[in-house]
């Protein structure tokens, strides 16, 4: 059979309108209306593809994903080293231990939580998109807890993402795997823990104000201030031989804290000079991490219950 | 029972009353809520909402109750806001797409109403640009569609011609009015110009400092005043002249200051003794109409002084 078509054929072609959209008028919805949780998913999802900068402008993406290779670059390092050296410097143990690669890397975490929870709080205030959510059947409470969820998963994926290198790594370098596998599910509970004080303490500083550049000024302030001043009382405590001041001051930094945290329940190794001796100390740590959490999420609800639109 | 219906409804904030004892009922169609800057508008929508709790008094919308009810009103009602409410680094495609999955949509139909809705306000390529760089009148495209977006059966429109210029402020009321004709969808838009509601609403509620000042069907307000309005030519005189044989026919005339007359209507006889002296004059009739108030006629007459007219 030719493909060549009649002399019919092809004129009807060349009358028949191309290229021309036809007003087919409003078309009403009839398809199904999901309940709450599903627009809560939907909205998580959104958040925290939004933290690294994904569905976003071009240049948005650029802080998220540098500093998740910056993360990532020391742990690939270490792997690297463990792999290539365990013979030969007679290592059977991870270089640095997972439990105090947070707080190695904390200036990276600190950025980008200092980026991104203004981009995810602060944003939808200063532009009152938050007008357009309340005006949706989700209750109030639940964007706001949606919002922290969002945050608290992208930090946990910026600072777990090291450690399951590490932890991959490791195993490919023969480290036993019953004890690597124990070490780093007590990092993970870590990080979570981590992630989610950074992220309540981070949100609630910018949902404070509408203004994003103030917004990550202050969050870098709080984080990097209260870790600064922290190891700075540690060390000195240390020195002079005061180590339960210093341990008391490990409550002010949600780094050391959450470090705390990890040698009091698993006996990881500390990071800090003076980590929590004693049941005690350890409870203490436990109900500031619950604090710190708990006392920002309250004052987050608190604060958009003003929020009128 | 209508769309909207509210029984002494009050909000009372520390500092001031921002609705006292408001009766107000809304049907199908359009409405147009008139009043000030500050004339409880705004409060009012977002009672409806169910955002803002009312201090006494009841309101129903689509049969629901505002106190009890707030998260079944929001599914089936659009709200665009006066204010800007676009973040400026995401797309209108984008934004109206999450908005639809916000009020309940999957995410491959919220895709498809979010492309219809946009290409019914006006929207095209543009639609794919960070919304930062929009006009005001794309902007104002882009926060009907996202009000849209969820098929509602009822959109409150806050002030949707703020900040337009004239041509696109048409754009926008025939777009309204579409909503409220050919998409079956009520509306309810405030104005602060009459001007506008007048054309495009088939009802009007007037508020003044919170309080209910007239609710009543546009053709209520632009009922005929009993004279008709008659423009003719063929001679630089032609008014005046016609104005003087139709003096002499017994009729009581009135030049205008565009040239024209406005002749009382005795009965019904009168139109025919106007075309039949134009003729006999042997001028051009160019029009003859009958004369309507508009509804700021009736608002000056009626005292709401705060009430600009276009």
């Amino acid at each position: 059979m030719p493909a060549v078509s009649s002399p019919s054929e092809s004129s009807l072609a060349a009358t028949a309108p191309a290229g021309v959209i036809h007003d087919i008028g409003y078309r009403p919805y009839a398809g199904p209306r999901l309940g709450e949780r599903a627009v809560a998913w939907a909205l998580f999802v959104t958040g925290l593809r939004n933290c690294f900068g994904l569905g976003r402008s071009g240049r948005s993406k650029i802080l998220p994903m540098g500093l998740l290779g910056l993360m990532l670059l020391p742990a690939l390092i270490l792997v690297g080293v463990l792999v290539q050296a365990r013979q030969l410097l007679g290592l059977d143990e991870h270089i640095v231990a997972y439990s105090t690669y947070p707080i190695t890397t904390q200036l990276l975490i600190s950025v980008f939580v200092a980026a991104q929870a203004p981009a995810l709080i602060s944003r939808d205030l200063r532009f009152r998109t938050i007008t357009l959510y309340l005006a949706r059947p989700a209750r109030r409470t639940t964007y706001v807890l949606v919002r922290l969820a969002s945050l608290t998963v992208a930090t946990l994926v910026l600072i777990g993402a090291p450690l399951l290198l590490m932890y991959v790594g490791g195993l490919l370098a023969d480290l036993p795997l019953g004890r690597e596998t124990e070490r780093f599910l007590a990092a993970m509970v870590g990080a979570v823990l981590l992630a989610l004080a950074l992220s309540c303490l981070a949100a609630l500083v910018s949902a404070l104000t509408i203004r994003r550049g103030l917004a990550v000024a202050a969050v870098i302030v709080v984080l990097l201030v209260s870790y600064t001043m922290v190891t700075t009382i540690q060390g000195i405590s240390m020195e002079s031989g005061h180590e339960g001041v210093g341990e008391v001051a490990g409550i002010f930094s949600p780094y050391t804290l959450i470090n705390g945290v990890q040698v009091f329940l698993f006996d990881s190794p500390a990071a800090t000079p003076t980590p929590p001796t004693g049941t005690g100390m350890g409870i203490l740590y436990l109900v500031a991490t619950a604090v710190m959490v708990l006392g920002s999420v309250g004052a987050m609800l608190a604060r958009y219950r003003k929020v009128s639109g | 029972m209508g769309v909207i219906e509210t029984a002494g409804l009050t909000k009372r904030y520390p500092r001031v009353t921002a609705l006292d004892e408001l009766d107000v009922s809304v049907a199908d169609g359009v409405t147009g809520l008139v009043g000030a800057n500050g004339a409880g508008k705004s409060t009012l929508i977002k009672i409806l909402l169910g955002l803002v709790p009312a201090t006494t008094g009841t309101a129903h919308v689509l049969g629901h109750d505002v106190a009890t009810e707030g998260a079944r009103i929001r599914s089936l009602v659009g709200y665009m806001p006066e204010h800007d409410c676009l973040p400026a680094d995401v797309s209108a495609s984008d934004l109206v797409v999450h908005m639809g999955q916000m009020s309940g949509l999957p995410y491959p139909a919220a895709r498809e109403r979010a492309s219809d809705v946009l290409r019914h306000v006006g929207l095209a390529e543009e639609r794919y640009r960070p919304m930062g760089g929009y006009s005001t009148g794309m902007k104002q495209r882009a926060k009907l569609a996202q009000a849209l977006v969820h098929d509602p059966r009822l959109v409150l429109l806050d002030e949707p011609t703020n900040g337009l210029d004239p041509s696109s402020r048409d754009d926008m009321l025939a777009l309204v009015r579409r909503i409220g004709t050919e998409f079956g969808i009520a509306v309810l838009v405030t104005s602060h110009l009459l001007g506008e509601l007048e054309r495009i609403s088939d009802h009007v509620v007037v508020l003044d400092s919170g309080r209910l000042l007239r609710s009543s069907a546009t053709t209520d307000f632009l009922h005929k005043t009993g004279s008709l309005l008659v423009e003719v030519q063929g001679r630089t005189d032609a008014d005046r002249l016609l104005g003087e044989a139709l003096a002499a026919a017994g009729l009581h005339v009135r030049g205008t200051e565009d040239r024209m007359l406005e002749v009382e209507v005795h009965d019904e006889s009168t139109p025919d003794v106007v075309r039949d002296v134009t003729v006999d004059l042997g001028l051009g009739l160019v029009r003859m109409q009958e004369r309507h108030h508009r509804i700021e006629d009736v608002f000056r007459d009626g005292g709401a002084g705060s009430v600009q007219p276009v």
